[in-house]
């Protein structure tokens, strides 16, 4: 049962072959049993999904379900809950209970799907590896000692892992992509605005969006229905209808125009990588694309300009916890000035605080104009040179990540070699375009994912293409488990 | 030596509106602590601001009220800074694009001259909470509701010379905001605060000397005490060939006496950038042109209509144009009362007398124009004497009556004017007074008007004060010489 994709599942609902509770049960009862091994869920919410469960039963015997009624899926635990606690993988905020729910919490539940647990992540999402979290490190499916990749470490590796068909999550540089390629499974980071970040815990303001994980092309179209939309509470969500991502997903590709930025396929590019994204590649030429080589001039210049902003915007959105209204506090405060630098001493862990001082650095008086006016002009650059880019082509692709999933502790010590994780992804942010990685081959046994870019809005695009490979390949439906 | 006073002002001015800046909490005053803060509004993770447009109407309100240019793109700022009543760790404000750039108010003199202050630009943003350091033994309280109360920062150039004219600055922006009916202007709820730049230079000096900021003064009494205070303070400083420091201080009001807040090293680096949660907001020519349409009419303009539609002088027009409650007391009055002159006498007399000695509000008044309209007819046509008619004001006041006849008839305030019936009371009151009227006609011209006095109480007497004193006074007169 639990090999079965949310679509594949919501025909067995329809058809009765079996019910919310019974599918929440079940994979309840994997992630007691194997999450252990994974360490991918912060929080279950057995009681909660039980009723939920039990609701949708109930709503569906009425013949009112809809495709997501009774689909049992995770959330990355930046999301809030109302009622069910949400630690962004701090200990921050290790006992806080949100009393309200992130718009994406909302449309899931009306959407009538049923929430099993809260996934780890990266604390406060900075991370590429899973490692920053306070709740302990998550291990890849697809490797004892490897990481999932991160932030969205903990839904990747739970996705995999078979513990839930789908999990939401987050993309500030690269978080849903390149655990996604790191855990061999389909993830989609959406157009800025795409989807409402109220209730998402910020990172990074400007660069964070919201996304989907699942094991296929489909599956996501099917979670992006349920998240994508405007949202009067977030000033910079985007008024645009949304279209059914699912209605175009069988579309031929006959004429598709695919870009390869000659950036992305330096001489430093591991070769056995290289050759798993050139056969992907050789995939679509099949299914009807033409290929050409595109130029992304500004490309090398992605992650100085993301390691200014980020921070900077990270610097303040991280400065609410102060131990004052909510979240974890220092004992015994001796005055305003203990009570401020202990709690965040002690509250943020190493990755945080690097972060926090790094962008205070850069907004500081002095350094503004050089740091983050700088990076600013450069990511208008970067920009632009994705406008330019898809005059040419419809889609460009790249390898997700650099190499495949890395061993546990092998990039802790150099945060930069960490932060160079993310080079093919953090651009994407910069131009708040829409992107995907598709599982497309293995490196010695380990998933390699196939990034595709799309130009603003185009997600039912990025899901066609991807949709349409996975008709001819099975690297998605490949299990560690 | 001789000094120059500069002084700059920073004024905050509360808007009026009945949600906050960026949540959909209400900003009504004095409601129980942290009851009015919703999620947003405590910083709570994920949450994100909303702007409210009202806040922006009423700031392009005010920017069109000053002469100003409307930023036609405003942008949003964080101000980093950590503090237990500001739940962000940062006030969103507005810093390189502001939505209101250079103006100039005019204002008037005591000498009967006008000034021309230019105000540098005025940015919206937010209100921190409140910090409460009493009743919480040894620790600190606070109140989140007013967190989020958008506001109007007007920042002026340094261009008043004087006490004087901070104050008449002051005042004119205080009648400016309530009369556009964007600020209520209670300054006792800090609906206004002050900041005071002030510096001096040595007479004929053109660079500007050391200035310090004196902080949150919330009347136009301790703006200008402390202005005097500060003043004296430099110049005692400066006189015995001290330097001063650039910094913040506070003053109180009640002691008459500042302390230093903080210097300029001690200054936060607020590391301001870009708000990422909030666009940039444009506004077109269209929607400025809309928001113009609906603009009130302003206190100058008022004042000159009330001159040339009433005939008043320069100073009460002045004074009754000022505040809009007051202006629309008046005309109210005026239209029932026919006699405008009389009008703005008894708004400004009597009326004014009473709010003050009352700590109320015009809205607050128990007398209406309709009301006082209704005296000032009485008045006109001679029903009641000037103390008759104080005696029917007393009544409406205290809610004795509504009706003004009624009052007059129920307490026999109408005067008598009947020249006949007076010319009898005066005979026989004189019948009696013969000593008096020798002695009144001994006496010269001056001394004949003290002696009116003597003649005039045993008439009022006689006539149960029913008398006109005015023809009382002419038949009087007349026998006398006679």
């Amino acid at each position: 049962m639990h090999d079965k994709t949310v679509s594949e599942l919501a025909r067995d609902l329809a058809e009765g072959k079996v019910s919310s509770v019974e599918l929440t049960r079940h994979f309840l009862n994997r992630i007691q049993q194997e999450d252990s091994r994974y360490n991918s869920f912060i929080t279950l919410c057995e009681e909660q999904a039980l009723a939920d469960a039990e609701a949708a039963d109930q709503l569906r015997a009425r013949g009112e379900a809809t495709p997501w009624t009774g689909i049992p899926f995770a959330h990355k635990d930046i999301f809030c809950t109302d009622g069910i606690r949400t630690t962004c993988g701090s200990r921050m905020l290790e006992n806080f209970v949100p009393p309200y729910n992130a718009t994406v919490t909302d449309n899931f539940r009306q959407a009538g799907a049923v929430c099993l647990g809260k996934t780890n992540m990266d604390e406060f999402a900075m991370g590429s590896s899973n490692e920053s979290s306070y709740f302990g490190a998550v291990t890849n499916p697809w490797g004892e000692n490897r990481v999932p990749g991160g932030s969205s470490g903990g839904s990747a590796a739970a996705v995999a892992a078979r513990l839930v068909p789908a999990a939401t999550a987050t993309d500030t540089g690269g978080s849903i992509r390149q655990p996604a390629a790191l855990c061999g499974i389909t993830g989609l980071k959406p157009t800025y605005g795409r989807v409402s970040r109220y209730g998402m815990i910020a990172f990074a303001s400007s660069l964070d969006q919201g996304g989907t994980m699942a094991r296929t092309a489909e599956d996501n179209a099917l979670m992006l229905n349920v998240m994508a939309g405007f949202d009067p509470k977030d000033s910079t969500s985007i008024d645009r209808p949304v279209p059914d991502y699912t209605a175009s997903l069988n579309q031929p590709l006959q004429g598709l125009r695919i870009g390869l930025p000659k950036e992305y396929f330096s001489d430093q590019l591991d070769p056995a990588m290289a050759a798993q994204i050139q056969a992907a590649v050789k995939e679509y030429e099949k299914l009807g694309a033409t290929v050409k080589d595109i130029s992304l001039p500004n490309a090398n210049l992605a992650i100085a300009a993301y390691y200014v902003i980020a921070p900077a915007e990270a610097s303040a959105n991280l400065s609410r916890f102060d131990g004052v209204r909510y979240g974890y506090r220092c004992d015994n405060p001796k005055d305003l000035m203990d009570l401020y630098t202990r709690t965040r001493a002690e509250g943020f862990g190493a990755e945080v605080k690097r972060r926090i001082l790094v962008g205070s650095y850069a907004l500081s008086a002095g350094y503004y104009d050089a740091y983050y006016r700088k990076a600013q002009q450069v990511r208008r650059l970067i920009q632009q040179d994705f406008i330019n880019a898809f005059k040419e082509v419809d889609l460009i692709m790249s390898p997700t990540s650099p190499s495949p999933a890395f061993v546990r502790g092998e990039k802790t010590t150099d945060p930069v070699t960490m932060y160079l994780e993310d080079i093919f992804t953090i651009a994407v942010n910069l131009a708040g375009l829409p992107a995907m990685s598709v599982p497309a081959g293995f490196v010695n046994g380990l998933p390699v994912g196939l990034q595709i870019i799309g130009d603003y809005f185009a997600e039912a695009r990025l899901l066609n293409a991807a949709h349409q490979f996975q008709q001819v390949t099975d690297w998605h439906l490949r299990s560690p488990v | 030596m001789q000094w120059d006073i500069v002084i700059g002002l920073e004024i905050h001015v509360q808007l009026a509106t009945k949600s906050k800046i960026f949540s959909g909490s209400s900003t009504a005053f004095g409601a129980e602590p942290n009851t009015q803060a919703s999620a947003v509004d405590l910083a709570m993770p994920g949450t994100l601001p909303v702007p409210n447009e009202q806040a922006f109407r009423d700031a392009v309100m005010f920017g069109l009220a000053v002469n100003a240019e409307i930023g036609r793109r405003s942008v949003f700022e964080r101000k980093n800074y950590f503090y237990p009543d500001l739940p962000k760790g940062y006030q969103t404000t507005q810093l390189a694009e502001p939505i209101v750039g250079p103006g100039h108010v005019d204002i008037e003199l005591a000498d009967g001259s006008s000034k021309r202050i230019r105000i540098h630009h005025a940015h919206l943003e937010e209100d921190a909470g409140k910090s409460l350091h009493e009743d919480f033994h040894g620790m600190s309280g606070i109140d989140l509701n007013r967190a989020g109360t958008p506001l109007i920062e007007v920042v002026t150039e340094p261009d008043m010379r004087s006490a004087e004219e901070a104050v008449a600055f002051a005042k004119k922006l205080h009648s400016l905001v309530t009369s556009l009916g964007i600020c209520d202007g209670d300054m006792s709820q800090g609906s206004m605060r002050f900041d005071v730049n002030i510096s001096l230079r040595p007479k004929g000096q053109d660079a500007y000397g050391t200035r310090t900021e004196t902080k949150n003064l919330n009347s136009f009494r301790f703006m200008e005490q402390a202005i005097h205070h500060e003043v004296e303070r430099q110049m005692d400083i400066l006189e015995s060939g001290g330097t001063i420091i650039q910094e913040t201080r506070l003053y109180n009001g009640d002691r008459n006496e500042s302390r230093s807040m903080r210097s300029k090293e001690e200054a936060n680096d607020y590391r301001y950038f870009p708000c990422p949660d909030l666009l940039p907001v444009v506004l077109d020519e269209d929607y400025i042109e809309s928001v113009r349409q609906r603009m009130p009419e302003l206190p100058d303009a008022r004042r000159a209509r009330f001159k040339a539609q009433y005939g008043l002088n320069d100073y009460d027009a002045s004074l009754l144009s000022a505040d809009t409650s007051l202006a629309n007391l008046f005309e109210s009055t005026a239209s029932h009362g026919k006699d405008a002159k009389l009008a703005a006498n008894w708004i400004l007399g009597e009326f004014s007398a009473r709010l003050n000695s009352e700590e109320k509000k015009v809205a607050e008044a128990p007398v209406s124009g309709e009301h006082l309209g209704a005296l000032v007819l009485r008045i006109a046509d001679n029903t009641l004497s000037s103390s008759g008619a104080k005696k029917v004001f007393e009544a409406l006041w205290s809610g004795e009556g509504h009706s003004v006849d009624a009052i007059i008839d129920a307490q026999g305030l109408k005067q008598v004017s009947d020249t006949g019936a007076l010319e009898q009371i005066v005979d026989d009151v004189l019948a009696g007074m013969a000593d008096q009227i020798a002695q009144y006609r001994e006496a010269d011209e001056k001394k004949r008007k003290k002696l009116m006095g003597g003649f005039m109480g045993p008439l009022m007497k006689a006539s149960k004060g029913q008398g006109n004193p005015k023809l009382f006074t002419e038949i009087l007169q007349r026998k006398l010489e006679g």
